[in-house]
């Protein structure tokens, strides 16, 4: 068995680590007032390949799989979370094209999503719910040579950053009664709906995508009519879980570094309170959230790239990361005192970005689901 | 900054692996040696040398030629040295001597001047201006000097020329000069010439199957007696860790007394003016 990161791995960290102090921060302020991304880091972050990290290279990709993306994505969101999460929705729609799409859907999206030229987009979610896909309302009827869409997506990351957006919309009736489409969003009918106003993750651009008689060929399906359910089930539970997954898991990296910190600069009774017993209980406790959250994130994504199935591992990485980090944040604001709820430190932002990761993505009730399955399975008579 | 279609030969850039400025609070002294400990503290390429890096792989790109980095370091410096190929640079030289230990700045400018000869048919060779960890700034100059070559410092812009040869320009006290320059010439650089390109995943990729090659005083055969610790004219005359602490003074008598002095010292020290 080896724990260590390989060579490779190392030097991805620190390659990430290096841009993301230097180009990052400069724009957070912004982010956090405007809500808005700064897609003039797109192209910056295409250069160095975090948009087409997972893509091949024969699509524009750099293939390195998904234990480096999730460094890419650990080390972003350790400077700003919003980061990660763009772009492991980002990511998905790299993941969907890749596994289901067309030879010509692949040279004509892939390169594009890898290059930095738009971001991707997966639109499940909708006002009834993201969890209840089956329940999904969005419909789309086949006319012709084209698939007439009508109706509302929800909560969608990247929604008005993008030139195209995958959805999942109703063909029919049941599991097998979805499809995926690619839809262009010059497409007449496709509109941009509302822009949220979260109180986390704010520099992430999240909106309401609005299908009213949109008319999208036929040679934009992805996959097969009816294979939309295994569509999004696949991308969600491979590549979106682990991505918010690796997104807390950047948020917890960045609580132990500021709580450590002030745990360090404060001093009270004449010594920094690290010194005190009941701080470095917190302490400890905060660093074996992060140990284990680590072990979690890196064996699903170590499994993903063995091709080995790992839906467990993923939902069990993404429902326990993403609640720790809001425990661990929320210690970290008791070590900080009063200061902790002030704007001008950062583990405020930190504990408000780790509660929009909690919801996200798919809830942790859902991935337990299907981690109580997995756990029950042995016993099955 | 050359004519166009000129061709270049190699550009070699002089890297040094030092102490990460992060883990600093790390480093300690060793009152024995009156060297650095470094033990346990990551390196990284020297600043600087990344800023020569990028103007080499520029130049490569505009006037192809090849890009070899040159390094004086222990073995364990490799996984370093190849960050630098995974910026771009061709392929590694990585001199290395238990006999070289200990070397200061005109030693190991010797050193490098006998891996720059190895690597022969240089046009270029390009440093940092200074190391964070040293900082004499002296490599530069003593490295042209053996190599017999001329030498710019405080390089800040490589210019378009009509004629065969570098237009650069030079920092100074007060101002900038502008130099035409011929081949081979040693050019040791500041930040303010370019942004260093951050490491694609691509060229980690790569880096992997480019090679560095080591090599031992057998193959500089560089005196013995010249290099290392015993080859070295400075000498460390003396190792002192300053310690800063807050000045502390009890001031005794009555109450009316203290206070007097109080003032009196608060006047003194010109907190407050008469």
């Amino acid at each position: 068995m080896e724990f260590a990161f390989t060579e490779r791995e190392e030097m991805l960290r620190k390659a990430v680590r290096e841009f993301a102090e230097a180009e990052i921060p400069p724009k957070m302020e912004a982010m956090e007032e405007t809500g808005e991304f700064p897609m003039d880091l797109l192209k910056p972050m295409a250069q160095v390949g975090i948009t087409g990290i997972i893509t091949l290279p024969e699509f524009g990709g750099v293939g390195m799989g998904y234990v480096a993306r999730t460094i890419v994505l650990e080390e972003l969101g350790r400077v700003c979370a919003a980061f990660p999460m763009a772009l492991q929705v980002h990511h998905m729609a790299c993941a969907a094209l890749n596994d289901f799409g067309t030879e010509d859907q692949k040279k004509t999206y892939l390169p594009a999503l890898a290059a930095g030229e738009t971001m991707g987009v997966v639109a499940v979610t909708e006002p009834s719910g993201g969890s209840d896909l089956v329940g999904t309302k969005t419909t789309a009827q086949l006319k012709g040579d084209k698939y007439i869409l009508n109706g509302r997506k929800c909560f969608i990351t990247n929604s008005h950053l993008s030139d195209f957006w995958i959805v999942i919309a109703k063909t029919g009736e049941g599991a097998k009664g979805l499809s995926a489409f690619i839809v262009d969003k010059d497409t007449p009918g496709a509109k941009l709906g509302r822009k949220e106003n979260k109180f986390g993750l704010r520099g992430a651009n999240t909106g309401e995508l609005v299908f009213d008689n949109c008319e999208v060929s036929k040679e934009n399906l992805i996959g097969q009519e009816g294979q939309g359910l295994t569509v999004a089930l696949k991308t969600i539970s491979e590549t979106g879980r682990t991505g918010m997954a690796a997104t807390a898991l950047g948020i917890l990296q960045a609580v132990y570094e500021e709580a450590g910190k002030f745990a360090n600069e404060r001093v009270l009774y004449g010594k920094p309170i690290s010194t005190l017993q009941a701080i470095q209980f917190f302490m400890a406790e905060i660093y074996t959230q992060l140990d284990l959250c680590r072990l979690l994130n890196y064996r699903a994504n170590w499994m993903k790239d063995q091709n080995m199935r790992c839906d467990t591992e993923t939902g069990m990485a993404k429902y326990y990361t993403c609640n720790a980090a809001v425990e661990a944040a929320k210690k970290a604001i008791e070590i900080h005192g009063s200061y902790g709820i002030m704007k001008e430190y950062a583990i405020q932002r930190l504990f408000r970005d780790a509660m929009v990761t909690v919801p996200a993505g798919g809830t942790a009730e859902v991935a337990k689901i299907g981690i109580g399955r997995a756990a029950l399975a042995p016993f099955k008579k | 900054m050359l004519q166009e279609g000129t061709i270049m030969n190699k550009i070699i850039v002089c890297v040094k692996p030092v102490p990460d400025p992060k883990h600093w609070n790390k480093v300690s002294m060793d009152p024995e040696t009156k060297t650095l400990k470094r033990e346990g503290i990551p390196n990284i390429i020297n600043p600087l040398d990344k800023y020569a890096l990028e103007a080499a792989l520029a130049l490569r790109e505009s006037h192809g030629g090849e890009v070899v980095l040159l390094s004086m370091a222990p073995p364990f410096a490799k996984t370093t040295i190849r960050e630098g190929l995974a910026m771009g640079a061709d392929r590694a030289v990585l001199l290395s001597d238990r006999v070289f230990a200990g070397s200061d700045s005109l030693a190991t400018a010797k050193i490098l001047a006998a891996g720059c000869r190895l690597i022969g048919d240089f046009d270029i060779v390009l440093c940092g201006n200074l190391s964070i960890d040293g900082s004499t700034a002296q490599i530069c100059s003593q490295l042209a000097e053996m190599l017999d070559i001329p030498n710019v410092m405080h390089v800040v812009g490589l210019e378009e020329s009509t004629e065969s040869n570098l237009v650069i320009t030079q920092k100074i006290e007060n101002g900038y000069v502008r130099l035409a320059s011929g081949f081979p010439v040693v050019l040791s650089v500041r930040k303010e010439l370019n942004k260093p390109r951050y490491i694609p995943f691509t060229g980690i990729l790569a880096a992997e199957s480019k090679e560095i090659t080591m090599l031992s005083n057998k193959d500089l055969c560089v005196d013995p007696e010249c290099v290392g610790l015993a080859g070295s004219p400075t000498k460390m005359a003396g190792l002192e860790v300053r310690k800063f602490e807050r000045k502390k003074e009890k001031l005794e008598g009555t109450v009316n007394d203290i206070v007097e002095k109080l003032v009196e010292k608060i006047y003194q020290c010109g907190v407050i003016e008469c």
